[in-house]
């Protein structure tokens, strides 16, 4: 039986850059376990003989063609940014090189 | 204790399709800032990414070109993170199942050929640019790049020095641009390579702790990189110390790596299958219309040059290093040059005016017909070889044709024989004590005397020529 502890849903949640507090953690223990219970119990079923699901769609190989399309105006693709200088976005310093 | 290094290289190369990888923004990213962006390379909520088919179309082509595997089942997944360089909080890639596996290129390295193999590579959306950093606390961010579509090629951890890292660089790099699926411009950032660097003792199966070394710009500064950072491992477990498993940036101005500080959690990306787009499926006949499809590769095109016009290994090397180069060769061959003199001439002193003038094959003056007419001209002993060198450099400035500049100069060699006997005659009645050292013995002499027939004609006697009448001219007077 899988088990979800307090420092699980803090580590989770801070992956996902989400601040909660103590009531939350603990209604996600226990919802994030009966999750994973249910896993378990899908578990015990014989899948030995079921091709594997890798997707949700079963549709396949959906394209576009490399045609250029127009973009957004500059001020539009700005409008909704916090802060802006008309060119670029600007953002908290972004330390060099730290991209993936 | 002896050490052998164990480097993998990561390289992203940016694909040269027209429009992004998930919409249809122009993949020009030398635009104005943030004018190539749309909310699906912004990353705004609700929109749907489409696959561009030009992409899977280059990655299947460049899988097949490094021996790989072409997935017949693959998908899309979602690399969780926080970055302002990545407005959605997920880049687009692949996991588990990417669209090339296991293939392998073979590099050349001190005239051995090594195989390095090659785990994957996938498609995935590059990410947006911080372009600049204002008063020191804040950066802006330009999505033009974001979305463009993005290759990740990885190898096994074969690569044992930093000369080979290089040359496996150089082969890759060589192998895409006879694809034209990228400009690889390591400058321009078109071309990324990470290497992955531990060491261990000879011998010791278990590899060394690694780092990452990110952040470098040129051939030569990847070289660098790794060179001193198998140094930096050796000197630290020499001394008792340990290696950190981090990733380190490469400051080109200091020469050294650098430990970069990052982002916390980088590492547990949380990866899912994308919903929003659909497994590609390429089957054996979309594969196959993309093998038949694929140029001839660097490896077959230096076998069947080095075969067919007699070059050295080393010439045919050379010459097959860029396809534009190959061809501009094979043209000159077809134009009636001596395929081993055209390389000649190609190799040294076209390659050498074309790098002074950071020049490509491509906009050469020179034309293949002109460099083989040149070729001709010294064969037949029109003109000599110093000459041909004063004519290919007056060709590449001015475009002219081969024979309009030997006319124009009056450049053409004295084959006269005539001629060249009046002038040896002149020389020899002018030299008399010389003369006289050459018939008691002095055979250093003889070279005098042929410089001076050489000023006299300004150079253009033909040497072989002279070399004989000089000779009989000395016996006969003899007698
Ligand atoms: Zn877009």
């Amino acid at each position: 039986m899988s088990k979800i502890t307090k420092q699980d849903v803090e580590y989770v949640a801070g992956l996902a850059q989400l601040r909660l507090d103590d009531a939350a953690k603990e209604r996600l223990v226990r919802e994030m376990g009966d999750i994973l219970a249910y896993m378990d119990q899908l578990n015990e079923l014989d899948t030995s003989n079921v091709e594997p699901m890798m997707h949700a769609m079963e549709m396949t190989n959906v394209f576009r063609q490399d045609v250029v399309e127009p973009s957004l105006p500059r001020e539009e693709a700005l409008m909704n940014a916090p802060v802006h200088d008309g060119e670029y976005f600007i953002v908290p310093r972004i330390l060099e090189g730290d991209a993936s | 204790m002896e050490f052998e290094a164990v480097v993998g290289m990561e390289v992203h190369v940016e694909i040269n399709s027209k429009s992004k990888v998930f919409c249809g923004c122009s993949g020009n990213f030398h635009a104005a800032p943030n004018t190539n962006v749309c909310p699906v390379c912004l990353g705004m909520p609700g929109v749907l990414p489409v696959l561009n088919v030009d992409m899977v179309n280059k990655s299947v082509a460049v899988g097949l070109a490094l021996n790989c595997t072409i997935s017949r089942w693959s998908k899309l997944d979602r690399k969780n993170y926080f970055y302002p360089d990545m407005a959605k909080n997920y880049q687009i890639s692949q996991y588990d199942l990417p669209l090339c596996q296991n293939g392998w290129i073979d590099i050349e390295v001190d005239g051995q050929t090594k195989r390095i193999g090659i785990t994957r590579a996938h498609i995935e959306e590059d990410t947006a640019r911080n372009t600049h950093t204002i008063g020191g606390n804040q950066s802006g961010v330009d999505f033009n790049r974001s979305g463009l579509p993005l290759l990740e090629i990885v190898t096994e951890p074969d690569i044992r020095s930093a000369k080979e890292a290089l040359a496996y660089l150089t082969a890759l790099k060589q192998m895409l641009q006879y694809l034209d699926v990228s400009d690889c411009n390591m400058e321009e950032g078109s071309l990324r390579a990470e290497a992955n660097i531990s060491v261990r003792p000879v011998g010791q199966e278990k590899f060394g702790t690694k780092t990452e070394v990110k952040n470098v710009a040129s051939f030569s500064g990847v070289h660098k990189a790794i060179e001193f950072e198998i140094a930096r491992h050796i000197k630290l477990i020499n001394s008792g110390g340990k290696v950190v498993q981090e990733t380190r940036g490469w400051d080109a101005d200091r020469g050294i790596t650098v430990p970069q500080r990052l982002k916390e959690s980088a590492h547990d990306y949380r990866y899912f299958p994308e919903p929003d787009l659909v497994p590609i499926v390429v089957d054996e006949a979309w594969e196959q219309r993309i093998r038949e499809s694929l140029p001839e590769l660097p490896a077959a095109r230096r076998s069947r040059m080095g075969t067919q016009y007699g070059l050295s290994a080393y010439d045919a090397n050379v010459i097959t290093l860029s396809q534009d180069t190959a061809n501009y060769y094979e043209q000159v061959v077809a134009a009636g040059a001596d395929a081993k003199k055209a390389a000649n001439w190609l190799m040294v002193e076209l390659q050498s005016l074309l790098s002074a003038a950071k020049q490509d094959i491509r906009d050469c003056r020179v034309s293949p017909a002109d460099l083989a007419a040149l070729v001709g001209l010294i064969e037949s002993g029109a003109i000599n070889g110093k000459m041909g060198k004063d004519v290919i450099a007056e060709m590449f400035e001015t475009g002219k044709a081969t024979q309009d500049i030997v006319n124009e100069q009056g450049l053409s060699q004295i084959t006269d024989t005539g001629e060249i006997e009046a002038i040896i005659r002149q020389v020899l009645a002018d030299n008399p004590a010389q003369v006289e050292q050459f018939r008691s013995g002095k055979d250093k002499v003889f070279g005098f005397l042929v410089g001076q027939v050489m000023r006299a004609t300004q150079g253009k006697a033909n040497p072989a020529l002279l070399n004989d009448l000089l000779r009989r001219e000395l016996s006969r007077q003899e007698n």
